[in-house]
């Protein structure tokens, strides 16, 4: 297989028109902004379709548009602009659409700054917009998983129509790594999607995609469908890497770029002789919480690791429901922990750690 | 054929299902629903086209319209709209939008398909007021307008001026087809459908954006009969949006929008330059 030197923003859009994207639409923003260019430079050439739309929210609402026409569409954007998307992914949810969403995370609230953070993984896993609903939401740390999981990510998409979106960050949009780009796909070769609208031909009834339902009991009963749904994905979408987690006292918890900080700490923790070990969860939603339980036989005390003011700590909470204490060691505005860092968070706790097994004796 | 055989002169459009509607009494959609799907028959592309359903009192012509029906968010009907022929370059696709889908919130949405020239049909209906809602101020609401939100009449000096939407599309380079219309008379209908149907062959013949805006009428929040209403709209409403042709590239000479927009821009060499 040729490996090719690419930044993780060109991965990802390289690798959506791999998996049979041909529709494109996005407004400027920075970190993502080569994604973009590399799409406005390739689309026309393979007969796809990109368009610079007037704003963040006629992006999105053209992805819709182009869902519901029956195709593969992407858009993607930086944190404040996934903030205006948010409409747009709701109407996607309460319409059943298929999409794929990327979001070069960088700091916030407001405009923020430029640089990497972590702090949307609140709104990508919570509330992505307004109303119930949920988005499969990835996290890929490497440049090849990037490519990856955009390419089975229209997949997931299609199979339970639904908005997916990936969470990477300005580290990971920016930094250029070896990939092995999957095999392409036309797509006339996809599955059909016999919901679309793309003119009946006077061969069925009229399709319609849409989200009213004036009726109370309706909406209700179309929520609960929709529920049994995200049961199916929750079941059967978790994804996770576990790394020297099977005699791991302390065991870390952290995402995206901040698992690659993470795995280095852990590294040179093992080094010390300190049992480390690290939860990467490759999904934020559906939450990997079965490769969590299987860390609670061994784990004495979780650190969850974030480029935020702690938010995916609150799931790992959830997961771990009091059984062992739940540290949090985060970094934030676009700053990136250092492994120095974290292996200070990893020491301190297994001094207090082994302060106690001696109290105990 | 015997004197005694019938006949049928009118009927449904096929393209209009056989339902009812939420409309209320008088109001013009019904009118221009029919006058659409009449278009779509005659055209004979009920079954390759695509419509788009705003937010607003005809939010539900998802039911209404035999076509393929999508609903968009409010104002966001042309991004969608956009998308879908962007998707289906043959297929007709039309967004159907109320002044403030289309002038209010949705107004770059607006602007910025007609600029692109996309090959789009928009019906737009302006009645001067939020129907769906309850009778709130528009963006064409007039000066001096009662409505709820605009009690005391419509003030412009705080609430500022209505919008003429087709004069203001009417700049950009990207617009094929502008006219104004109004349904409040069987000779203005057979005009407004004109108009609607010519909009639509606009589209099959790529010709570039075409919008027909129809001054319309909204009996129940203007608190007047449906014959009063058109009394109240020809009296204020036309003066204010005066119907007629607001851009036509065809009768000015040119084969599409295109083309009027090189020749518009002929003194600038690079808009002048010849692509790959």
């Amino acid at each position: 297989m040729e490996k090719v030197l690419m930044k993780g923003n060109e991965a990802l859009a390289e690798s959506a028109m791999r998996a049979g994207c041909r529709f494109f639409f996005g407004y400027p923003i920075t970190p993502q902004t080569e994604l973009a260019a590399y799409m406005s430079k390739k689309m026309p050439k393979i007969g796809g379709t990109y368009l610079q739309a007037e704003s963040e929210v006629a992006a999105i609402n053209m992805v819709y548009g182009a869902s519901a026409a029956g195709a593969r569409v992407m858009t993607s954007s930086s944190s404040p602009g996934i903030s205006l998307k948010g409409e747009g992914i709701s109407y996607m949810a309460g319409a059943d659409l298929p999409g794929v969403i990327i979001n070069v995370q960088r700091g916030g609230p407001g405009l923020g700054g430029i640089q990497p953070s972590q702090s949307d993984y609140f709104q990508a896993t919570k509330a992505t917009g307004h109303g119930d609903f949920q988005v499969v939401v990835y996290a890929p740390s490497t440049v090849q998983e990037m490519a990856d999981i955009v390419y089975e990510a229209f997949d997931v998409a299609d199979k339970y129509r639904t908005p997916v979106m990936i969470l990477a960050d300005g580290m990971l949009g920016q930094m250029m790594e070896p990939v092995v780009l999957p095999e392409p796909k036309s797509p006339e070769d996809l599955p059909e999607k016999p919901w679309a609208c793309v003119g009946h031909k006077g061969a069925r009834a009229h399709n319609v995609v849409n989200s009213l339902y004036l009726t109370a009991e309706a909406l209700e009963d179309l929520n609960v469908e929709r529920y049994k749904r995200y049961d199916q994905i929750i079941a059967t979408e978790q994804r996770a890497e576990t790394y020297l987690t099977e005699d791991a006292d302390i065991v870390l918890v952290a995402f995206g770029a901040s698992a690659r900080v993470a795995r280095s700490a852990v590294n040179s923790a093992r080094a010390e002789g300190i049992k480390a070990g690290l939860v990467r969860p490759i999904t934020l939603w559906p939450f990997p919480v079965e490769a969590m339980e299987q860390t609670i036989a061994t784990a004495k005390e979780y650190l969850v690791v974030e480029m935020n003011m702690g938010q995916m700590v609150e799931d790992v909470r959830l997961c771990v429901e009091g059984r062992r204490p739940v540290e949090f060691f985060g970094r934030c505005g676009g700053v990136i922990p250092t492994p120095a860092e974290v292996l200070e968070q990893i020491r301190a706790i297994n001094e207090k750690l082994t302060d106690s097994a001696k109290k105990g004796e | 054929m015997s004197e005694s055989e019938a006949k049928v002169v009118f009927q449904r459009p096929h393209a209009l299902l056989p339902v009812v509607t939420n409309y209320c009494p008088g109001c013009t959609h019904g009118i221009v629903h029919r006058l659409v799907a009449e278009s779509l028959d005659e055209l004979g592309v009920e079954g390759t086209t695509v419509g788009v359903a705003p937010v607003g009192c005809s939010v539900t012509s998802y039911d209404f319209f035999g076509c393929d029906m999508i609903e968009a968010a409010h104002g966001r009907a042309p991004a969608v709209a956009t998308a879908v022929k962007r998707v289906h370059p043959d297929n007709v696709v039309f967004a159907y939008q109320g002044d403030g889908d289309l002038a209010s919130i949705g107004m770059a949405e607006t602007v910025h398909a007609a600029t692109r020239g996309e090959n789009l049909t928009i019906i737009f209906i302006n009645n001067a007021i939020y129907g769906m809602t309850g009778g709130q101020m528009a963006p064409t609401s007039l000066p001096n307008q009662v409505t709820q939100t605009s009690p005391y009449g419509r003030d412009v000096t705080t609430a500022g001026y209505p919008i003429r939407v087709c004069e203001l599309l009417s700049s950009l380079d990207g617009v094929a087809y502008l006219e104004r219309v109004t349904v409040d008379s069987p000779k203005n209908i057979r005009k407004a459908k004109k108009a609607i149907k010519r909009a639509f062959q606009n589209q099959i013949d790529k010709k570039g954006y075409s919008l027909v805006e129809v001054v319309s009428t909204c009996p129940t929040n203007w608190g007047m009969t449906p014959q009063e209403s058109f009394e109240w709209m020809r009296e204020n409403m036309l003066p204010y949006y005066p119907l007629g042709v607001y851009k036509d590239v065809e009768a000015d000479g040119f084969a599409n929008a295109a083309e009027a927009a090189a020749a518009r821009a002929a003194a600038c060499p690079i808009a002048s330059k010849k692509g790959e």
